[in-house]
């Protein structure tokens, strides 16, 4: 099952670090934060469409059709910030 | 797991520590390399005592070991594309920091000034766009997330002559 990381306000906004995707592989993005949203409270406010940030697969920015696969690790983080 | 990991070039060091940094032996390690070195370039990131307006007083850095390290070495293999580079340095500091200390540094070397500058800003630019990196402030009323700035993704956006987007999935 694909491993999921949050970052920053959002691991402290959904009060969890590391979790197994709630989805089957394969699947897309799109189709996690799809499962995500469905959660409701503030995974459905902070994964709304036009909210700002990033989701990575095996640490690389992904786009909404990105595939997950059973191994993957996708992480969701706000903008960066460093420098 | 990153299968599109790329390799750092030998004369660059790209680091992510909790410790803070010297600058001159930064420096005088990249001088030592290569006698056709003719400039370096230098840009240290200070941790300002105020932001938006408010006093900070301290500062924790998060980031995504392993994707920023990946990140560090893609951004420093794009400027060594464009630019004639003998050597580039980028240290970026985690945890947690007060006003005056440094948050990051990049070195870039090169035979001319030219290349030097353009690729020092160049480097930071992305950084601040690309590098999983996040801050949060404390304030005399409380913690808070930095967020990110429009202005950062126009800078970075400088160098492209087709921008591409802003990395937003959704």
């Amino acid at each position: 099952m694909p491993t999921l990381l949050y970052f920053a306000r959002l691991r402290e906004t959904f009060g969890v670090e590391r979790e197994d995707a709630p989805l089957p592989s394969p699947a897309t993005v799109a189709g996690l934060l799809d499962a995500l949203r469905a959660r409701g409270g503030p995974w459905a406010l902070e994964l709304a469409p036009g909210r700002a940030y990033r989701v990575a697969v095996n640490q690389r920015i992904a786009s909404a059709d990105t595939l997950i696969a059973a191994a993957d690790e996708v992480a969701l983080f706000p903008p960066v910030t460093g420098g | 797991m990153n299968d599109g990991s790329v390799t750092p070039h030998p004369a660059d060091r790209i680091h992510v520590q909790v410790e803070t940094f010297d600058i001159g032996a930064e420096h005088a390690r990249i001088a030592a390399l290569d006698q056709g070195i003719g400039a370096i370039t230098s840009f240290t990131g200070l941790m300002r005592n105020h932001n938006e307006g408010d006093a900070v007083h301290a500062m924790t850095l998060e980031h995504y070991p392993g994707m920023t390290e990946s990140a560090l070495v893609e951004i420093v293999t794009a400027a060594r594309a464009r630019w004639a580079l003998q050597a580039v340095t980028v240290v970026h500091r985690i945890g947690r920091l007060v006003p005056g200390e440094p948050i990051v540094l990049v070195l870039a070397a090169s035979a001319h000034r030219e290349e030097a500058f353009a690729a020092c800003g160049f480097i930071m630019d992305y950084l601040k766009t690309r590098a999983p990196f996040w801050k949060k402030e404390e304030t005399p009323v409380g913690s808070r997330w930095v967020e990110a700035r429009a202005s950062d993704d126009v800078a970075a956006a400088r160098w492209s002559e087709d921008p591409e987007p802003d990395g937003n999935t959704v």
